[in-house]
């Protein structure tokens, strides 16, 4: 089943086209990472697939009704606002308030659980640390409970630790048939963690496929302009950037 | 403290100060006497002063602080920001250049509700304006903006109105309306603002799961299923019918919408729907407070409701911006 699907999307801001003919599908149970380095797009792309901003070209989501739009997929933006100080409780219930569903609906019980908010739970959620907020985020739109989750670099400022339960959270989501779309920097992560990587460079789609296949030395340099120490452990794969490259 | 405690202690505290604003005046009668004569109707002096001065006073008070109460916890909702306030969005100041124009051109004598129906029509100029100037897919910064053009462009053309007034005594009746006050009031205001002000607060009490999901900044609330153009369209009609009218009927009473929804903020966990009630409760308190106030401290002198207010209100706000800085 396709979860979403951009046929030739294109966002222009002035003259120049941030993102150029981009077209994907992504169906059930895929934990998909969206790697590139910084400027390549990847925000673009999710908030215009979500019908957040003008584009050209069709988006699956973006043509759903706003409720529907709910319904089918919950967005984590990367610079995410806590506006008061309501509690942690009360703030992941919102995502179960965007379906119409009462604040102790169990998909709530179930966001607080996954990311490990049970200790802070009565706490104002603006009054607690970055990672910590970021978790509470997640498990906001987790609560939404949709069959498609957009998070746009949700793990930068978290702890390894943290970094890890996120992304097995997400590699979670996915096993139980969801599908997750998720920015991220870290190429270790993403190809430990994720099912399927898609890779922007210049606003295109320079690759896209499972880890093994797009991770090659030669993409990472081409992309990223690094070259990287590469390991293969039980765990999976390893990557250290090295050096920059010449371009 | 729980949110039903609270509404019963709100809703308490504005029974009893509107009942102490019944007894508040310069007649020098009895409390029980004065309520024995609003219930029984011997047609004598006394019965009039009450229905016919002092209820509708009392109302009006009531009617004021709920929408001014009600917009500004909206409004600093809606922008996300504590230090917004109804007058932000323009519509207090074009409402008062509406009332200012109907006194400079002598329109407010042509019938006895001519300076409220101007300053309405002023108020409904003003949210027409800022809807066009922000457009309808401005976010909340292109809304302050055409917010402070708004309220710069009507605060210059009151000056000027002023500033060529040929006539003293009409310069001087124009300073005394801006002050704000509810003094003198009849039914017939009550009966002018009631309709429209009524349309404001249904039209934000409606606002209240959106204003929930912009808690989390409106690309994440527009995610959640809320169509932000129409909150807004909603939210600005509301406030400009609400504050529109009040400052039809009152002149311009600042400060409330700001400093209300910040004190109650705390007694709500946050969380902006439920501030809705709260600061629409706590308003009606605390111009319900100012009103009995400005006729017991200076008794016969006329000390102006929009003077109390901004001598109570302008220290809370440099309290709010001194706290900020601290916390920056």
């Amino acid at each position: 089943m396709t979860l979403l699907r951009l046929d030739h999307l294109t966002v222009r801001r002035g003259p120049c086209a941030v993102l150029s003919g981009i077209s994907l599908s992504i169906g059930a149970g895929e934990c998909v990472g969206l790697i590139g380095p910084n400027g390549a797009g990847k925000t673009t792309l999710m908030r215009a697939a979500l019908g957040l901003m003008p584009m050209e070209g069709a988006s699956s989501l973006a043509a759903l009704s706003a409720t529907a739009r709910a319904a089918q997929a919950a967005w984590l933006p990367q610079s995410p606002e806590i506006a008061w100080p309501v509690t942690v409780r009360h703030l992941v219930s919102l995502g179960a308030m965007a379906r119409g569903r009462p604040a102790d609906h169990p998909s709530v019980q179930r966001a607080t659980d996954r990311m490990d908010l049970a200790a802070f739970c009565d706490r104002a959620a603006n009054g607690l640390s970055g990672g910590e907020q970021a978790r509470v985020l997640i498990a906001r739109a987790m609560a939404q409970d949709t069959p498609l989750l957009l998070a746009d670099e949700p793990i930068a400022g978290l702890d390894p630790a943290q970094q890890i339960r996120t992304m097995r959270a997400f590699r979670d989501l996915a096993a139980e048939g969801r599908s997750v779309l998720v920015s991220l920097h870290d190429l270790g992560l993403a190809a430990r963690h994720c099912t399927r990587i898609i890779v922007l460079h210049a606003g295109g789609l320079a690759a896209d496929g499972s880890p093994a296949e797009v991770l090659t030395d030669e993409l990472i340099a081409g992309v990223f302009g690094v070259t990287s120490y590469r390991a293969e452990t039980a765990m999976g794969a390893v990557f250290q950037p090295m050096d920059t490259v010449a371009p | 403290m729980k949110f039903r405690t609270l509404i019963a202690c709100l809703t308490a505290l504005v029974a009893g100060l509107f009942a102490l604003s019944l007894v508040t005046g310069v007649a020098p009668v009895g409390p029980g006497e004065s309520y024995a004569a609003l219930l029984r109707d011997d047609g004598g002096p006394l019965t009039m002063v009450m229905r016919e001065i002092r209820l509708p006073r009392a109302i009006l008070a009531v009617m004021i602080g709920v929408s001014l109460g009600l917009s500004g916890a909206a409004m600093q909702g809606f922008l996300r920001n504590p230090l917004a306030e109804p007058g932000l969005i323009g519509v207090s100041s074009s409402a008062a250049l509406g009332a200012v124009l109907a006194l400079q051109t002598g329109f407010a004598a042509a019938f006895a509700l001519a300076l409220p129906v101007a300053a309405l029509v002023g108020a409904g100029i003003g949210v027409a304006l800022i809807l066009f100037l922000a457009g309808p897919g401005g976010g909340a910064f292109t809304l302050i903006l055409a917010g402070i053009a708004l309220s710069a462009l009507t605060g210059a053309l009151t000056s000027l109105v002023l500033n060529l007034s040929p006539n003293p005594f009409a310069a001087n009746e124009i300073v005394f309306w801006m002050m704000g006050s509810l003094a003198d009031r009849s039914f017939d205001h009550v009966w002018m603002a009631l309709p429209v002000m009524a349309v404001g607060w249904l039209a934000l009490a409606r606002t209240g799961r959106g204003l929930e999901a912009l808690t989390l900044g409106e690309d994440a609330a527009a995610s959640m299923g809320f169509d932000l153009s129409r909150l807004r369209l909603i939210l600005l009609g509301g406030v400009a019918a609400s504050v529109g009218a009040a400052t039809a009927v009152a002149g311009a009473i600042g400060f409330v919408g700001l400093v209300v929804p910040h004190l109650l903020r705390p007694l709500v966990g946050g969380r902006p729907s439920r501030l809705l009630l709260a600061s629409a409760l706590g308003g009606a308190a605390l111009v319900l407070a100012a009103d009995v106030a400005v006729r017991m401290v200076l008794p016969g002198r006329d000390l102006k409701l929009g003077v109390l207010m901004a001598l109570v209100g302008a220290p809370v706000f440099l309290h709010l911006i001194w706290r900020r800085r601290g916390q920056s």
